[in-house]
Formats: structure tokens, sequence, C-alpha cells
């Protein structure tokens, strides 16, 4: 057997194994085990086979759920089948663990472990997930790294088989799952190996047929339901032991062998940590050096977690232990002890019992708390925790890793403490997303473990920005096994490819002394120490580091790359630090980049390998002999001004020093201010519009069509211009809504902008001795940053439109409204937050907003700061996300409640009446709010009776003090994506539509699971590209605004802003003013989609002209005026499907892969548009 | 009635043929052309440059955004193979020749050297009968004089010819300072024929919008008599086949194209605007002539005006021009 070696990541290992010994794979979309089924459905799609020579089946479903019940029945029909999932996904198939459990059928499901939500949403790894289904009956298996990840997959399908028993096997979420090694990989002869035919062979012979009819799932009586459950039992009784036997085998085909508890430490250890997953790796590192210093400490890993073997687990540890710190990866409040730490006590006290204890006093077993949330997990953390089991007392139910400063639970680490290997290369890459940084490490690491056959570790750090965001990459390579799972934080060498980073956060911290610092700027060599902060200049000095500068994106620029330095910062990585011979290391980048771009592009070839050689010679080498340190510093986070909150925390987050907040600094119910994102101020556009006042004809587009609120429109009393700065620009204001002498301005928010230019795109004005040129133009940045930025200060403190006034009908006038949703952390070029801003404008200040988990969700809330923001009278969107397929009815829970307090508080006013005066009650009742002016009126009855309340006493009037805000109008938003409408929320989203509930529900139909990484939803167009769909979307995209239609008593409207900006607002207004549920659909160009984001309005347009996005309203109103509901505001299609379809990636990427099959499905996807036209066409005719 | 002629060392049974257009890139459409009477067809090019656009295109959007946030770290999946490419067009080459009995002629516009001499070693594997090199751009920039502009023109030539054993065209810009000089050197290169000439795309003006708009405009016969003119020059002064194109719309076009010295006549625009059975029109029309007007054959016709065979040479001459203009005026 030759061992093959490869670097791959946890999530790769698995999916290898799982595919290829499945026919069935039911997969669903969830961070971060999303990977796995996209392996599986990009195999199938290029007719990889499993082990018995088919292509398996992967079906995406509509949720976790589904894909739990089409397993279910894939496994109950005989079938060999998988799943793959994480966190809520895996709660969501809890109910079909108990029936796939509870009739002992083999499957296994691989989950990427994963924080469930709580206070807060968090994709990253623990223990939560998996341990809330540790009582379903599945058994448990947990790896603690890559190579341990393909393994026990293996293991786990196997002793699936064999023991009948269903397979929970999990690995930590992103720490394993996305942390790439060279592991030995397991080839098919392997895979066969370990699969025992006849219990194939038994499993189809048990399968539900006609041919040996049976019956499963029966209901059962008092009488037998308790017996039957017990008969289960001979066979978790065998499990261990078989598992055993599994795993003792596969050590005699690979030489690795697992055992079900693993000890590792000194045979004679008194104090031993007790822990499962990627923890283990860094517990393993510091029990060996403490083992080395004399220590008489060690380490239980545990493997096989259910069924849990109190006998294995017991006759693992040494007899000497005296000690047993049980560590924990989860959280349960109010628990007596977490899982494992309840477990491990459980079982030593059965020793006990039951006379199977080595040992002759019973050890103490104390247990505690770890790494959370992906929460750093160190070595350091791990001596801690085994000096604390040293005392006499140990502190149970401690945590490690954080700082508790309320229950004080944390115990203290000594942060100097390390066991990174002198020989082992440790870098540190800082990069801007999506410039290649990430995929230049990626592939070094191939490089690395392929040519020197070193051992190689990446693991990759993100932000929570999905534009202009840092990317940090730890890279370790060494002639041992590397078994480090935490990150770097002593480097030899830290590479800075985008320098504004050095502005902002402290990046040479994880620099060790001695080590290499290489920046990527523009400043020419001998300027350079001068213009770095003097924070960096510190650190070089104090730590001795040697500075490498190069100017990477001229390099790449001229090369031909544009702003792809990937190629030019791996070949300085590799130059200096020498990792590979010179020479080899050049040939081994090129070889790389024709197997990369190869089959692709030979331009693409060309160019890359012409900027490797000019790399190495841009490349220089900075003395930092004699240098002083210079007074330029960095700036402040956030300014002086901000809220207590937002400098005391928000800031600390935005600083990378969220590690360090304390207990106390966070709210414990999640509760956050909002209004928080106008403090970071990110300078990420290298271009940003610029106002031409001469030629704007103030339509106030390029205001509506700004995805970030970065652009906007006012007009004030010209009074209001005193004391402006020098280049402010206004113009007269044409409309007649305002006095003669009103000002309008467009003003560009220079630090907040993204510089996608959607507005100049939609920009209609052209300069007429200029037609390149527009109302508004893109321009650099840094020369207007300081200008713009005074100009902007000035605009915010211009007076906001008075609302009763605003002609809110028009576009023009909408924009003249104070954006309520603001700089938000969306892609530049978002299609989705520009309706969300509009609606945040037009109802803003009275809104709630129920939003689904997704991109929404993320750049709405994701610390550390929201885009949701208040009004100068403390008002605006109050904003909460529940789950994913939930939101609909989350929704309709916030209009129940509503309705209710207002009912509530009528009949309290009523009651009070007379002493609050029969007049206020009456008009509180009964006066209408459909209006701007109606509110504020009802605002202000609504201040009258709090006025008086405050000087009542009675419990009634402060009953109805609490609930007097009811009585001004509330505005329910249910906002989320189409995954959510279409797919996981459909069930819901579908009854609150028939709940006739005065409720808004807003669908940013991006036509893909866009947060998650663009995985086909039912939205998903036939012919395009996605995820889960890579041969191409077979089926049509379901029809969702015909299914609301057909309710009757909703109203629906199909919106595309860049299509008709009238109509999309028009639809939003008649959709709020409309006393039921309302769907409005908005077509959202999305990065997914393979486009120039700037060009999104007008993909739109070509949507709608093409028929793919017909625009239209459906009132019921209408039909009581006698009149069809259905109004179609686009008229017949008048270009080809393709000739929008084929502008986009999505759809033009398959006539590249599989021409014939492009050109099939293109056909069908315009009979699909040509027969929707001729529907609708028939439904305006003859009425709905 | 005896049609055949030949072009580029090929026995056509017509002197009519459809030349490059987005007609041809339907089978269809090429097999009614055979029906109509065509002798050859020249295929829709094949354009290096928009390989490389959709290659760098697609590999740029399969990159764009990824890498950023933890949960969307791509946004596309990347099938393991491409098809960028001549792929299609081979293809479509190979089943042309499959299905047509008349020799079909791939036409080619590479950008890079390797682009050149490579794609036109695969056009001639999958059948071509001959290759057209369509070498289409405007030297806009001010520091390239005639002269590298000319040596671009023969070095393409040589390239191409060294990679192929098939007859190489070359349909040439009228924008040379000496046209016939620069005939000849081509032919030197390796040109089996040169197609006179080629028509540039001229972009136009939206006065609504202000913008600049690729609107292309069919020729029309006024177009022709400039191609006519060189070829009545190059007569018999070439050691290679002359394809008349630009404003070839009716038999009568066709004959005085045949006379001046053309070997075949291209038609575009005319099929563009009557469509296919268009041909079939001209190609009966033509005999209908040739027959009241007792000519047997092509071959007798071909180049009996051409400036060597005809009264007056210098009528395609600068003196001409002054003829013209004061016959112009007299009808006024």
């Amino acid at each position: 057997m030759t061992v093959r070696s490869e670097a791959i990541d946890g999530n790769e290992a698995a999916a290898r194994v799982a595919y290829a010994l499945s026919e069935v794979v039911a997969i669903y979309p969830i961070t971060p085990s999303s990977p796995m089924g996209e392996w599986a459905d990009a195999w199938a799609a290029e007719g990889r086979k499993n082990l018995w020579g088919a292509v398996p089946s992967v079906v995406e479903m509509q949720s976790e759920g589904g894909a739990a019940g089409a397993l279910h029945g894939a496994l109950t029909s005989g079938s060999l089948a998988t799943t793959f999932t994480s966190s809520q996904g895996l709660l969501l198939m809890i109910p079909n663990m108990y029936k796939i459990a509870g009739e002992l059928t083999p499957a296994v499901f691989h989950v990427a472990a994963r924080t469930v939500a709580a206070h807060a949403l968090s994709i990253f790894g623990d223990h939560s997930d998996v341990m809330a289904a540790r009582q379903t009956g599945l058994a448990m298996l947990a790896s603690s790294s890559v190579q341990e990840t393909m393994d026990l997959a293996l293991v786990a399908h196997a002793a699936t088989l064999e023991s009948r028993i269903p397979f929970l096997h999990f690995f930590d979420g992103f720490r394993t799952s996305h942390e790439i090694q060279n592991i030995e990989i397991l080839d098919e002869e392997d895979i066969r190996a370990m699969i025992d035919p006849e219990a194939v062979r038994a499993h189809r012979d048990r399968a539900l047929t006609p041919d040996r009819p049976s019956l499963r799932g029966s209901a059962q009586n008092p009488d037998v339901f308790f017996q039957a459950r017990e008969a289960v039992n001979p066979f978790y009784r065998d499990c261990p032991s078989l598992v055993q036997r599994v795993m003792d085998r596969f050590a005699a085909r690979t030489g690795r062998q697992y055992r079900l508890f693993e000890y590792a430490g000194a045979p004679d250890a008194e104090r031993v940590v007790v822990l499962m997953g990627s923890g283990v790796g860094a517990a393993e590192e510091a029990v060996e050096e403490l083992v080395r210093r004399g220590e008489r400490v060690g380490l239980l890993k545990v493997r096989l977690f259910r069924p849990f073997s109190a006998r294995d687990l017991v006759a693992a540890l040494p007899k000497t232990v005296r000690t047993l710190a049980v560590l924990d990866r989860t959280k349960e409040p109010g628990c007596a002890g977490e899982p494992l730490y309840l477990d491990v006590l459980a079982a030593v006290a059965e020793a006990d019992n039951e006379g199977f204890a080595p040992w002759k006093e019973r050890p103490r077993i104390f247990g505690g708390r770890y790494g959370l949330s992906s929460k750093e997990f160190t070595p350091a953390m791990v001596v801690s925790v085994l000096a604390e089991a040293g005392r006499d007392r140990p502190r149970n139910h401690f945590t490690i890793g954080i700082i508790d400063d309320v229950t004080r639970t944390s115990l203290p680490w000594d942060r100097s403490f390390s066991t990174e290997s002198p020989d082992t290369v440790r870098a540190v890459f800082y990069g801007l997303g999506s410039d290649g940084t990430v995929s230049a490490n990626k592939n070094s690491i191939k490089i690395i473990a392929d040519a020197t056959g070193r051992h190689a570790q990446g693991y990759f750090v993100y932000d929570s920005k999905k534009a202009g965001s840092m990317t940090v990459s730890h890279l370790r390579f060494g002639p041992r096994p590397i078994r480090s799972t935490y990150l770097i934080d002593r480097a030899s060498f830290v590479a800075c490819h985008q320098e504004n980073f050095l502005d902002t956060i402290d990046l040479l911290s994880v620099a060790e002394e001695g080590a290499t610092f290489l920046l990527n700027t523009a400043v020419p060599p001998a300027e350079v120490w001068d213009r770095l902060p003097r924070e960096a200049q510190e650190a070089v000095l104090e730590k001795r580091l040697r500075l490498f500068v190069i100017d990477a994106y001229k390099v790449a620029q001229e090369a031909g790359l544009g702003r792809l330095i990937n190629t030019v910062m791996q070949s300085c990585f590799f130059a200096i630090t020498g990792t590979l011979p010179a020479a080899q290391a050049l040939e081994a980048i090129a070889a790389s980049i024709r197997k990369s771009y190869g089959r692709k592009s030979a331009v693409l070839v060309e160019r890359n390998v012409a900027a490797v050689d000019a790399a190495i010679a841009h490349l220089f080498e900075v003395s930092t002999k004699d240098r002083a340190v210079t007074a330029h510093a960095r700036r402040p986070t956030v300014p002086h001004d901000a809220p207590v909150f937002v400098q005391r925390v928000t800031a600390e987050i935005l600083a990378g020093r969220g590690d360090l907040l304390p207990v106390s600094a966070l709210p414990p119910d999640g509760v956050f201010p909002t209004d928080t994102a106008r403090w970071e101020k990110r300078n990420i556009a290298l271009e940003i519009p610029s106002w031409d006042e001469t030629w704007c004809i103030e339509c106030s587009k390029c205001a509506l069509a700004c995805p970030h609120a970065a652009i906007r429109a006012k007009a004030y009393p010209e009074s209001a211009l005193d004391g402006s700065p020098e280049t402010f620009k206004s113009m007269a204001w044409k409309g007649k809504e305002f006095p003669e002498g009103t000002r309008y301005t467009i003003q560009v928010a220079p630090e907040d902008c993204t510089g996608c230019g959607l507005c100049v795109e939609v920009c209609p004005a052209k300069n007429k001795s200029e037609a390149r040129l527009k109302a508004i133009n893109m321009t650099p940045q840094p020369p207007l940053r300081e200008t713009e930025r005074l100009n902007y200060d000035f605009f915010l403190d211009l007076p906001e439109a008075d609302r009763r006034h605003v002609p809110a009908e028009t576009v023009k006038g909408s924009q003249l409204l104070q954006p309520l949703f603001e700089y938000s952390g969306a892609c530049a070029g978002c299609g989705e937050t520009p309706y969300l801003k509009l609606v945040s404008q037009l109802y803003g200040d009275r809104m709630l907003v129920a939003n689904a988990t997704g991109c929404s969700s993320i750049y709405g809330g994701n610390l550390p700061t929201t885009p949701w923001s208040v009004n100068a009278q403390g008002r605006g969107p109050a904003w909460s996300n529940s789950l994913f397929e939930d939101n609909a009815e989350f929704g309709l829970g916030f209009r129940l409640a509503l309705d209710q307090q207002r009912e509530t508080a009528l009949a309290l006013a009523v009651r009070l009446a007379p002493e609050l005066g029969e007049g206020l009650v009456a008009a509180l009742a009964s006066a209408p709010q459909s209006n701007e002016s109606e509110i504020a009126a009802q605002r202000a009855r609504v201040a009258e009776l709090e006025e008086r309340l405050r000087g009542m006493t009675a419990p009634e009037a402060r009953d109805l003090l609490a609930l007097a805000g009811s009585l001004a109008r509330k505005s329910v938003w249910i906002v989320g994506g189409d995954g959510w409408a279409y797919d996981i929320g459909f069930g819901g989203l579908d009854h609150v539509l028939s709940s006739g509930r005065d409720v808004n529900l807003l669908v940013l139909d991006t036509e893909v699971y866009s947060n998650t990484g663009g995985q086909a939803s039912k939205a998903t167009p036939r012919a395009a590209v996605a995820k889960f769909a890579a041969a191409g979307k077979g089926g049509p995209r379901k029809d969702l605004v015909a299914l609301a239609m057909s309710y009757g008593n909703v109203y629906v409207a199909r919106i595309a802003m860049g299509a008709s900006d009238a109509q999309t607002l028009k639809a939003l207004r008649e959709a709020e003013a409309y006393p039921g549920p309302s769907l409005v659909v908005a077509y959202s160009h999305c990065i997914a989609h393979g486009i120039n984001m700037t060009l999104g309005m007008q993909q739109q347009k070509l949507a709608v002209d093409s028929g793919h996005w017909p625009l239209l309203r459906f009132d019921p109103r209408r039909r009581d005026a006698g009149e069809n509901p259905l109004v179609l505001d686009s008229r017949a299609p008048k270009i080809p499907l393709k000739d929008y379809a084929y502008r986009e990636t999505r759809y033009r990427m398959l006539t590249s892969s599989r021409p014939e099959e492009a050109e099939r499905l293109m056909t069908l996807a315009q009979q699909d548009v040509d027969e929707r036209w001729k529907r609708l066409e028939e439904q305006v005719k003859h009425g709905s | 009635m005896d049609l055949r002629t030949s072009y580029l060392g090929l026995e056509l049974r017509t002197p009519l043929v459809p030349s490059s257009s987005p007609l041809c890139e339907s089978l269809d459409n090429l097999r009614a052309m055979e029906e109509a009477g065509a002798g050859a067809v020249v295929l829709h090019s094949l354009f290096e440059e928009q390989i490389e656009i959709d290659a760098l295109s697609i590999t740029h959007y399969l990159g764009t955004g990824t890498e950023s946030y933890a949960e969307s770290l791509s946004y596309l999946p990347e099938p393991r193979e491409f098809r960028f490419g001549p792929q299609e067009y081979l293809e479509h080459l190979w089943r042309a020749k499959q299905a047509l009995g008349i020799p079909v002629i791939a036409s080619l516009n590479g950008r890079t050297g390797g682009g050149w001499s490579g794609f036109a070693r695969q056009l001639q594997q999958a059948g071509a009968d001959a290759v057209e090199l369509n070498i289409y751009d405007v030297p806009a920039d001010p520091g390239v004089t005639g002269a590298q502009v000319e040596e671009r023109y023969l070095q393409i030539v040589r390239t191409v010819r060294k990679s192929v054993s098939i007859p190489v065209a070359i349909k040439v810009s009228p924008f040379f300072s000496a046209t016939a000089n620069m005939a000849h050197r081509l032919v030197e290169a390796g040109a089996d024929g040169l197609v006179l000439f080629n028509r540039f795309y001229q972009p136009d003006v939206d006065l609504n919008e202000l913008e600049i708009r690729p609107r292309v405009l069919l020729s029309t016969p006024q177009t022709m008599r400039l191609p006519m003119r060189w070829i009545a020059i190059l007569h018999g002064r070439i050691q290679a086949s002359l394809a008349a194109t630009g404003g070839v719309h009716t038999h009568e076009d066709v004959l005085k194209m045949l006379m001046v010295g053309a070997d075949v006549t291209m038609l575009c625009s005319a099929l563009l605007r009557h469509g296919i059975r268009h041909l079939q029109a001209v190609k009966t029309d033509l005999e209908r002539w040739m027959q009241e007007h007792e000519f047997d054959s092509v071959s007798l016709m071909k180049g009996n005006l051409s400036q060597k065979s005809c009264a007056r040479p210098e009528e395609f001459e600068r003196a001409n021009y002054t003829k013209a203009i004061t016959g112009y005026h007299l009808k006024l």
C-alpha cells in the first residue's frame, strides 16, 4: 500500500469517505458543514462513482428537517445514506434521529460542530449542537484533527453497518472543518477493506419492500412500548467493543490506532484532563511539555461519546489518577454540570459502586467550560486547568479562555506559556478579503507539503464584513506532525498585504523577536519608515524585526492581474523565508499556476508567471538600523464623542481586542444598542462619487440606489447654509413642495462609501460638454477624504425635512427622508440593501423588523456594529433575528403582541377615560393613522396621554403608561431571503399569509442562498449554476408570487428597483398601507450571480425586459372597487432571456463547462418565461 | 452555363460565396446556402480575444467576493472542466464539413502569435478547406508607423503559413498607403488569396443617450467601387486569388467584379437583408445574363475588364475622379 498525502480540510476529508460509501446524500446548506454537501454535489455532477460503481443521488432538501426525512426514507428503503449538518440544522434533524436510531438503521450524520444560537447566533464552533443530540440514540464519534476526521468517518461508516446503530460523527466547526493539513488519504481500497459486505447486504435485506412486506412506525400503547424500547439494549451494549474492533482493523491496515478513550501523558499521572474534539491537539502539546518538565499529568481523549462506556473510560485512565478535570465545549445554563463532566462523574462513581475501579481512592472530579463559539483554546489554558487540578479545592464549573468578572468562574492563564516548536515556521498573513491572500496561502501549503514532505497546517480567520474585510491566515510548516489547534501568537513571519491595516489594528503583536515583516505598500522603500504608524515602528525596533516591502499592486497591475496580488505576495514569501530553495520555489509556484489557471486561460498563466519574476525584482529590504520612532500615531478607533458603550465595547471589538472584554462588558440577554455603524469609519473605497451640481436634475436616483446610505439628498432652507465648509455644494430646489429659496444637496459619506459605483451608473444626467461624465462621477477617495468628511458632517447637521410635508410618493421625495439603515457591511453594490434602506426611510421610525437568518441578518446584526439607526427623536427600526426557519411566524408574533397591547391599552384607557378626558381617549381609539401627519398627531396624543398618566397613581394608570406607545401605529416587516421564503420558511410564510394579519413580508430574492455561499434554492432559475446545482438547475424556479396571489386577500408585488424605482416605491407603500398580509418579492442582484456589481441595477432592468422578472402588483382592494386586482407594471418581454442571463457568470459558466446542456436548459428557461408571461396576460385580461 | 471558378486552388461550382457573418453560425443556414448555389462558405470568425475575455471574465467572477466572509468563502461551484477556447467553433466547423459538399473556409481573428498559429492548425485539423485571416484592428496609436502595421500583417501571414498546409487567404484593410505593394508582399509572405476589403465596424453616435453605439451598417452597392478598383488593378499582377467583398448585392455586381478580375464574389449584407434565398436569385439572374450575353463560362469573363485587359486602364487611376465629378454636375 502506498501512502498518499494531500493537503485538504476536515470537511473534504469527511465528505470523501461519506460520498464513497453512500447511495443517497440528503443535504441542506448550513455553515460550517456546507462544503461537505458542495463536494458531494460537485462530485456527482462530474459523475464520480461510489464504492458500488454508481453515482450517488445528492438531493438538496428544503431544510435540515427535510434532509433528515429523506435520509430516513432512503435508509428505510434499504439504501446507504448520509447527511451533513451543523448547529440549528442538527436540531431540526433530531425528531428523525430518534426514529432512525429507534429503528436500528445504519447511517452516518457528519457534523461540523457549531454553536447553537441562544442570546445570539454564532457560526463558529463548539459542541452545543451535538450535545443537544446526545439523547437521540445515535452513537457519537468525535474527531480531533483533519486526519482523524477522515479516519473516523470511515470507522463510523463501518461501525454503523455492523452495529446497526446510526452514528453521529463530529469534528469542530472551522477549527477542523476548515483547517487544511496534509494528511494521509484513504483510497478506495482502504475504504473497501473496512466495509463488511455482509453488513451491507443485511441492511439491504431489511429494506421496506412489497416483496417482503413489513410494517414500521407503528403506534404502541402502554402495554408494550416500554418493553419494545428496552429491546434495543443489546445493540448499545455491544456497540463500544464493536467500534474498538473496527478501530483495530483500521489500525492493522493503516497503522493509525484509535481507541474509544485514549490516554496520553505520564503513566503515573495524578492529574488528568478529559476532553474531546480539536482541543485535544492543544491539550496534548501542553501535557507533553509538562511531562517533560516532570509533572505527573495526563490527557484522556474521548472519541466514542455515545454509547458511553464507563468501563472503557475507567480502564483507559492510569491507576494513579487523583484528579480529573473535565472540559466541556458547551454550556447548559442551570445544569448540574455539562454533559461530559456528568458522564465522567457517573462513570467514576459506577466504577466504585460496581467494583471495576482500578484506583484505591476515587479521584476528585471537577469540570469547566472552554472554547464556546471557537474561542481560542491554547496549551497555556490546559496548563492552567491542570494547575487548578493540583489545588486542594479546585474551582468547579470554571471557565477558561475568558475573563469572568461577574460570577468569577474564570481561571487565569499564563499567556507567555508556549509549546511552539522552534523548528516550525509560523507565518501570519493579513489580507483583504478576495485579494487572493487566502487562496495563495492554501496553495503554498500544498506546494510546501508536496515539495518537502514537511507537515503543513493552514487556518484562516475572517471578519464580520462582506466587503472590505480583513482575512488573517495562520500557516505552520515543520518536520513534525502539527497538532497546534490554535492561532499563531508568535509568528516568525508576518505579512501585511493591505497597508491601511497598520492604521487600525496592532498586527505586529503576533510577531516574535527577530521575525520578518513583509509589507505591501505603494510608498517607495526609502520613505516607508516614516510613513509607518508609531506603534508599528516601536514593534519593529523592540522586536528587532526585519522589514521587507513590495508594491504588489503595481507589480500585479503591470502583469495584467488587476488587484490580484496573490502570486506576487506568495513569491515574496518564498523568497524571504527560504522555505524552499529559490529556484525550486519559483518553479513550484509556476507549476501550481499552470495547474490552477491552465484549464481556464493561457493568458492568466502567462500573466501570473510574469508576476512571479517581477515580484522578486520589486522586493526590497528596508534597513531599520539607527531608525527612530516618529510621531505619526494611529487614529483612535472611534471618536471620543461616541457613546460610552461604543467606546468601551464596540471600539474594542473593532480594534481586534474583543477577546479581552470581560463578561461584565456584555449584555446578558443579547440586547444591544442600534445606531452603531456610523462610528465605524472603514475607508474601504478607492474611489467615491463626486457630485457635479451643474448637471444634476435632482432625481435623487443616486441616493435611492446606494446600498450603504453613503450618498444622500437633503432639501433645506437657504439660511441653513450659514457657516458651511468652503467646498460644500448646493443648488436651488426645483420642486414646488417647499418654499422659495429651498436648497438641495447630494452629499457623499466619504469614509462609509464602498466605492461600488451603483449611484453613478443610475445617474441619468450627462455632462453636456463631456459626455463621459455625469452629474456624479467616481473620483479617487484619498484626496477628497478630509474635505468631504467635513462636508458630510455639515450635511448631517442640516435640518431633516419635515416628514409631514415630504412628497414621499415620489422617488425624489422619498430620498429626503432620513435613512435609518446605513453603512452596512454588505457586499459593495449589494442588491438587497437599497430596498431595506428605502423601507427604513419610509417607515423606519415606526417599524419592527423580524429578520430571517441570512445575508440580511449578518449585515444587519453581526457584531461589532449594526446599520439600523435612529433619528433625532430617538426613534428607529427595532430589529431581531430569531431563526432561519421561523421568521414569518416570529414577525407574526410581533403583530399579535402589538395588536393585543393596543387592545389592552384601549380597554384601560376607556376605563380611565373619566380622568384622562373622554375626548382624548376617543381620539386615541379612532383617529386615522394613514399618513405622516395623522401619525404625528397620534404621537402627540400618546405623549399627552403619557403626560397625564404620569400624574396618576392608580395601578391601571401605570399599566396603561407601559402600553401607551402601542396606540401609535407600528409597522411590522418580516424580512429575509429566498432560502427562507421559498424553502425552509415557506410553511410558516404561507401560514402567515393566510392569517389575515397586518404584516409586510419583504423577500430579498437573490435566487440563491447567498449568505452560505451560493447554494441553489427553489428560487434559483432554470439554467443557472449554483452550488448543489453544479450541473445547472434543471427545474424551473418556484413562482412564489403566483402562490401568494392564489389566496386572493394577500397584497402581492414583484419589484425590481433597477427596472422601475417608481413601481418599487409604489408597491412598498401599497404593501405597508394594506391592512392585511403583504408579500413583496424584490429582485436583488447579488455577488453570487457572478456579475459586475456596479452594473447591478442595469441587470435588474434586463431581468424585467427579458420577462424573467415581470413587475406586478396584486392589490385585493382593487377588487372591491370592481377592478382587476392584478396590474402588470412591465411590458411583454422585449429581449430574449439569454441576452439577460448570459451577462451573469452563473448562467454563462455552464456554456463553458457543458455547452449542450446549457443550450437545452436555456431553451426550457425561455419557455418558462414565455409561458409565465402568457399566464399573466391571461390573468390581466380575464381577471384573477 | 459553366459557373465554375478556382479560388485558393479550390475548384468551386459557382463564384458566389457567402462571407463570414452571423448567418454562418447555424448549420441549417449553411445547408440553405449550399442549396441556393453557394460555391463555398466562409464561416463566422473565431476570435482569440473573445476566448480570452470569456476565460478571464469567468475566472474573475468565480473569484469575486471569495475568501472574504467565513460563511461564503466562494459563491459558485468551480467545474473541473472548462471548455474555453475554440472547441465549440471547431465542432461547428467539423459538422459543417460533414453536412456540406462545398468547401468550407474557416475565418480566424487571432491576438497573439501563438493564437494565430495554434488556432489555424486546429482549424485545419477540424477539416477546414482553407483559412481566411481576419486581421481586425484600428491602428489608433500615434506612435505606430505604417511600416509597423504592414510588418504585423506580414508576420501574421508568415506565422500562419508555417503552421498549416491548407490555403490561406487574408482579408485586408483598404487603408494601406501602397495597396498594390502591400498585396504583393502579402502574397510573398505566403498568402494564397486576398479578400478585398475588410469593412471595419464603424461606431455610431446615439444622440438621445449621448453615447457611442455599436450599430452595424449593412453595405450598399456603392461600397463595391473601392474593392472593384483594386481587384482590377491587382488582377494578373499578383500570384494569388482575389475575392471581392463589400457591396456585392446583385448579379450585375457579381458580373462586374468577375470582369475586373475577382475569382469569387462574397455576399453578406444582401443575404442579411433579403435572406439566404436571395443567393438563388442572384445565381439565376447571373446565368440568365450570361446566356443573354453569350458568355459560356465564368472563366471567359474573368478579368476581361481588369486594368491590364481593359481599353482604358487609366480609368482605374486618378483621371477617373475628375471625369466622374464633371459628369455628375452635368446631370443636374
